[in-house]
């Protein structure tokens, strides 16, 4: 029933092999906080730093010019996996510094304008009376940099809130996105709901009203096929660990027009034109915004990721989420004493699938689940006010990816019933 | 892995039937905790009775250890002098540190012995401690400690 060979793929990852809790096959069901990786990434990193690392963008020697070209090249890959550019992409380290990145794109220009009017892009100046509206199934990386910039700028946030199924409620969209509005950061794929969120409209109104569009899409671009340029989006965050590469890479995809005139966030080497004792001229993007020494072996294992999954096919591994969503969904509704918190059908919706146990704390739930060898994330998944609006404190989340199958999502379901066993519940 | 080396009968119990919970009316001094990693939450209150035992309230949601602990904190400390209170948090600080090595002194400890299993489960030693380091700001407040040595 699978669109992917699951076997096959696990065979690849070196970590699925292992056990935990005394001999027990690791079931791994947590890669909406990071995804595992297979050998083929963990090669290429290592095969960049035994053969080609130096510096890259200066030095004129042969491993400067291999590294370069590496670089450059993973650049290329990993911006086409999204249908981008290579100029417009912008490596940080994580997604949390690509979100950061465009918030202080706001305020420093702000500040910036208080003391050189005229230097500055205008649709960056935030001021008293502007607007920013996110929603309320934001993960903190997109919550917390906007209520700062809100502290710096005296603008005021404002979110899209949610409908009991944990969708976005879009009845008063054009309110909470009006002539006062400056920027529009949502979430592409709801990290604790599952939620798929109609991105391409909300975008669309953003521009209506001439504000900035910021797309984040951590939990899209590994599960589902993504082209930028049809959310419509200004800027376009993720992150690379969730999509089988290595930890401390980020991107940030912009258009062209909007990274030429959004100030830059880290400033130092690399990212320079000219410097005297004064002042300074930046380099274009993506250069503009990459100070420091970049994240070059990182970016040659994600781009050895994105091969990877560019080999199975996004539509395929979409189209296997998706049928594990289903089971997921259609087994915890069917499950007593059982609650999902998010989308309790496969609609528009990724298999990252959150629940609640009645009599249950998350953190006993996912005790029980561990102590089987059954992995998966318990917490406010870095959402609390997501939790708050469903009046949970914590929720118990089940994130597979590729390397999963029925049977993993069946030793989940049956984790959760011996718990209730366990703790008397049922 | 052994669940029942975690989750103790003692353990059990406590979470099912809490002791003693409910805030005071006018506490001496109140701490309210939150474990930023799971959202559980814990309000301890202290107070003190005629002879100036201790009296304590507190109310929270959270996990079987982190309420249970709660449980067992106010049966092991009610009642009991400042000095005797700073004794049993220490023992209590020391057991969950001790990573399932020693053997707890239940003269001092009680039921809360049965939280040795818990230290050998580092992500679970925070559920633990959370109403016992609220313990020990409410104590600040109220003036009858000075310092969080031992923490």
């Amino acid at each position: 029933m699978t669109a992917l060979d699951v076997a096959a793929i696990k065979a690849d990852f070196p970590i699925l092999s292992t056990t935990v809790r005394g001999g027990q096959p690791l079931v791994y069901l947590d890669s909406g906080a990071t995804s595992q990786k297979p050998k083929s990434v963990l090669d290429a990193e290592r095969d960049y730093y035994e053969q080609h690392n130096a510096a890259v963008h200066r030095g004129a020697h042969a491993l400067a010019e291999l590294a370069t070209e590496d670089f450059e090249d993973a650049r290329k890959v990993i911006a086409g996996f999204v249908g981008a550019r290579a100029k417009d992409l912008v490596f940080t380290k994580n997604a949390t510094e690509s979100l950061n990145l465009a918030a202080y794109a706001f305020s420093n220009a702000s500040a910036i304008a208080t003391h050189h009017s005229g230097a500055i892009d205008p649709r960056f100046i935030l001021k008293p009376g502007d607007s920013i509206v996110i929603t309320e199934m934001e993960h903190h990386a997109n919550l917390i940099p906007w209520q700062e910039v809100c502290r710096k700028t005296g603008a005021s946030l404002r979110w899209i809130s949610l409908t009991e199924d944990g969708r976005l409620d879009l009845s008063n969209l054009d309110e909470l996105i009006d002539s006062t509005t400056k920027v529009v950061s949502i979430v592409h794929q709801s990290n604790i709901l599952g939620t798929i969120n109609p991105v391409q409209l909300i975008m669309d109104r953003t521009h209506a009203v001439g504000a900035v569009g910021i797309v984040d899409g951590c939990q899209s671009v590994p599960h589902m096929p993504v082209n930028v340029h049809e959310l419509h989006a200004d800027l376009f965050a993720w992150s690379g660990h969730k999509m089988l590469g290595p930890t401390g890479i980020g991107c940030l995809w912009g258009t062209e027009e909007i990274l030429e005139a959004m100030p830059p966030f880290l400033t130092g080497g690399s990212m320079i034109q000219m410097v005297e004792m004064e002042k300074s001229t930046f380099a274009p993007p993506p250069q503009k915004f990459e100070a420091g020494t970049p994240v070059v072996a990182q970016a040659v294992a994600l781009a050895a990721a994105v091969r990877y999954l560019e080999n199975l096919g996004m539509q395929e591994v979409a189209r296997h989420e998706h049928l594990l969503a289903e089971h997921t969904v259609n087994a915890l509704n069917a499950l007593d004493g059982v609650r999902i918190i998010g989308p309790t059908t496969s609609w528009e919706r990724g298999s990252a699938v959150s629940f609640v146990v009645d009599g249950l704390h998350p953190h006993d739930v996912g005790q029980v689940l561990d102590s089987r060898g059954v992995a998966v994330r318990v917490g406010h998944h870095c959402a609390w006010p997501t939790c708050r609006h469903f009046g949970v404190p914590s929720t118990t989340r089940i994130s597979p990816y590729i390397y999963n199958d029925i049977a993993d999502i069946d030793a989940a379901l049956e984790g959760i019933v011996a718990a209730q066993e366990f703790f008397g519940v049922k | 892995m052994d669940l029942e080396s975690l989750y103790q009968d003692i353990i059990l119990d406590h979470y099912k039937h809490p002791r003693g919970k409910g805030l005071l009316n006018k506490p001496l001094g109140s701490a309210f905790h939150v474990n930023p990693t799971c959202g559980d939450e814990i309000t301890v209150q202290v107070n003190r009775d005629a002879e100036g035992g201790l009296i304590i309230g507190y109310d929270g949601q959270g996990c079987s250890i982190s309420q249970a602990s709660a449980s067992v904190l106010v049966e092991l400390i009610t009642g009991e002098s400042i000095e005797r209170s700073e004794v049993i948090r220490k023992a209590f600080l020391e057991l969950m540190h001790a990573q399932g090595v020693g053997e707890p002194d239940e003269d001092v400890l009680g039921d809360a012995i049965a939280f040795a299993g818990v230290a050998k489960f580092p992500a679970r030693v925070k559920c633990a401690l959370l109403s016992w380091m609220a313990l020990q700001d409410a104590e600040i407040q109220a003036g009858l400690i000075t310092t969080g040595e031992g923490a």
